[in-house]
């Protein structure tokens, strides 16, 4: 097998965003500022989000990561911009259940180019690395506090 | 002699198996090592034999159990030099132990304007019971410098242990660095100061002879099922005139001596500590790990895992941009090897070596403050036992320079 399977979870465009991240760095406005560690690895993510008019007006990120967290925080900086906290929300639950392996119809529409991240389904140990920033964002916007939505990202605290 | 330890594979049913299509090379030992058939078997047998509840019944299982459950404390007490088997104590490991020791003894005897004295490498369980300890006495928490190198700065020993020092607690090998701390040494500057030395030794014990009283340890504590024994089951010795003094954690069955209705006595030490019914099988395993690993010789390991360090240290210093962690000299170390790449994460690394069927771990290995100090968020970790081989070593090295030309252009 040697390192062919690699590929699968190091997609070239996740290798390009983990190397050259958007959004990253701070905002000079900043409505919700979060930090989420992720305890198994000491990886740190700082999360600061602009609302303006009930939308995501713009969001930057910090921390130290691998490639899959910098990569997926990247990518999720890129789709959460123009959208409320419900379609955050919704996407956040998608792109959980896409890293488990339960990808929908829908699962493409809601998430864009963070849909190339399926691939770390194949790599449970690396679950966690590609949820704390939808995690983050999830927190930061909070659109409901219905316990259902929260339950489906139970699998990986 | 390595030829010789390589007959000991074929004892590990889970060694002979392939993960991601290769044969698995399980280099994770300082987490948890893998069990021999002697350990499975004598649990096994433990169940389908003698099982009952121990110090219980009249009856001849519970005999049968009981005798097995106190000649393992006896085979412990050998196995580290402790004076007593009364002094050995059966806890679910070094953390359970080093907690014990913390709130048991500490409580009734650490006070506002103490010192505990600690250092930067501590794992975790090593750590935070002192920090609670500290925070709920009002004492103070104090911790010795590393070297470059990684090694106890022993000029930061005696300036940190003073006449204010209550405890000094600090782990026999990093389980990091795979540095060998000078204990006999740091318990004798301690014991000027009339404050006690406290040994975690869970990275210790599976790897070379441990003689509790030369060290001039005060308490020492280890796991199970780092030395090839069952979860679940652990030791702490400690003098006994210091187990005398400390109290129990674990009110109820078993630890008690007369219960009436408005105050109860309790057994001597060690069952005063041991409330409840125990992991039997736990030590049953316990005792079998002992037999195989005193077989082979607690000396004959460390020279095995020596050998290993001297062929891969060298091999692995060779691999542009990698840093390994702690002394670079295979003498002043175990075989544990923290490391890392140059601009690639821990994390992807050992995906990439779990794709080569290499087991190995990245993180912060339960010492944030030992990453904070070395200014790194993580590292990969390998660490080799009795059962690891030469070409074990080799595959990690090919496994490595894979990773790097697959991640050639970095990943962070
Ligand atoms: C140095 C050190 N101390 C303490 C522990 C805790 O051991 P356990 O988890 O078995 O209680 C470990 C193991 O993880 C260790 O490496």
């Amino acid at each position: 097998m040697a390192l062919s399977k690699l590929e699968n979870l190091y997609r070239q465009m996740i290798l390009e965003h983990a190397a050259h991240p958007h959004h990253h760095g701070s905002l000079k406005k900043t409505s919700q500022k979060i930090e989420l560690r992720n305890p198994t690895c000491g990886d740190v993510l700082t999360l600061e989000v602009e609302l303006k008019d009930g939308k995501v007006a713009d969001i930057a990120f910090a921390g130290s990561g691998c490639t899959i967290s910098q990569a997926s925080a990247s990518m999720m900086t890129d789709e959460v911009i123009g959208k409320t906290p419900a379609q955050i929300a919704k996407m956040v639950v998608a792109f959980s259940e896409m890293v488990t392996g339960k990808e929908t119809d829908e699962t493409e529409e809601l998430l864009g180019d963070a849909t190339i991240l399926a691939g770390v389904a194949q790599f449970p140990a690396r679950i966690k690395c590609a949820t704390l920033a939808w995690k983050a964002v999830y927190q930061a916007v909070k659109a409901d506090d219905s316990k259902a939505t929260l339950g489906l990202l139970h699998h990986d605290v | 002699m390595v030829k010789k330890m390589n007959d000991y594979i074929k004892d590990f049913p889970i060694l002979n198996q392939k993960v991601n299509d290769e044969r698995l090379v399980y280099l994770d030992n300082a987490a948890t090592t893998q069990k021999p058939r002697a350990v499975v078997e004598a649990v096994t047998n433990y169940y389908y034999h003698d099982n009952a509840n121990v110090h219980r019944g009249v009856h001849t299982l519970a005999e049968r159990a009981t005798e097995a459950f106190e000649n393992v404390r006896t085979k412990v007490a050998h196995f580290i030099n402790a004076p007593s088997k009364d002094e050995i104590v059966y806890t679910k490991g070094t953390t359970e132990g080093l907690n014990w020791v913390a709130a048991g003894y500490g409580r009734n005897h650490v006070k506002v304007g103490d010192e505990i004295v600690i250092s930067y490498m501590e794992h975790h369980s090593n750590l935070v019971p002192w920090q609670q300890l500290a925070q709920q006495t009002g004492a103070k928490l104090k911790y010795i410098a590393l070297q470059a190198d990684g090694q106890l700065d022993m000029e930061s020993v005696q300036q940190q242990i003073t006449d204010k020092t209550a405890i000094v607690a600090l782990t026999h090998v990093s389980n990091v660095l795979g540095v060998v701390n000078p204990i006999a040494k740091i318990a004798h500057i301690t014991h000027q100061h009339n404050a006690l030395m406290i040994v975690d030794g869970a990275q210790s014990t599976p790897h070379m002879k441990i003689d509790v009283q030369a060290l001039g340890a005060d308490f020492f504590a280890f796991s199970g099922h780092k030395l090839l024994a069952p979860t679940g089951i652990g030791i702490l010795w400690g003098k006994s005139s210091l187990l005398a003094e400390m109290s129990p954690l674990e009110f109820g069955g078993e630890m008690i001596d007369w219960v009436q209705l408005q105050k109860t006595t309790f057994k001597a030490a060690p069952w005063k500590f041991e409330g409840g019914t125990q992991n039997i099988a736990g030590v049953v395993g316990l005792g079998a790990a002992i037999d195989y690993l005193e077989k082979i010789g607690m000396d004959n390991i460390q020279a095995h895992e020596q050998v290993l360090m001297q062929a891969i240290l060298p091999e692995l210093s060779k691999i542009k941009g990698l840093t390994i962690y702690g002394p670079q000299e295979a003498q002043e170390r175990t075989g544990i090897i923290a490391f890392n790449l140059d601009n690639l994460h821990p994390h992807d690394v050992a995906t990439a070596l779990d794709m080569e069927g290499i087991a190995t771990r990245a993180g912060h290995h339960c010492a944030q403050p030992l990453m904070a100090y070395l200014k790194v968020p993580a590292t990969v970790r390998a660490s080799f036992y009795l059962y690891n081989t030469l070409a074990d070593g080799q595959r990690l090295v090919e496994g490595i320079k894979a990773t790097k030309e697959f991640f050639k252009n970095g990943t962070i």
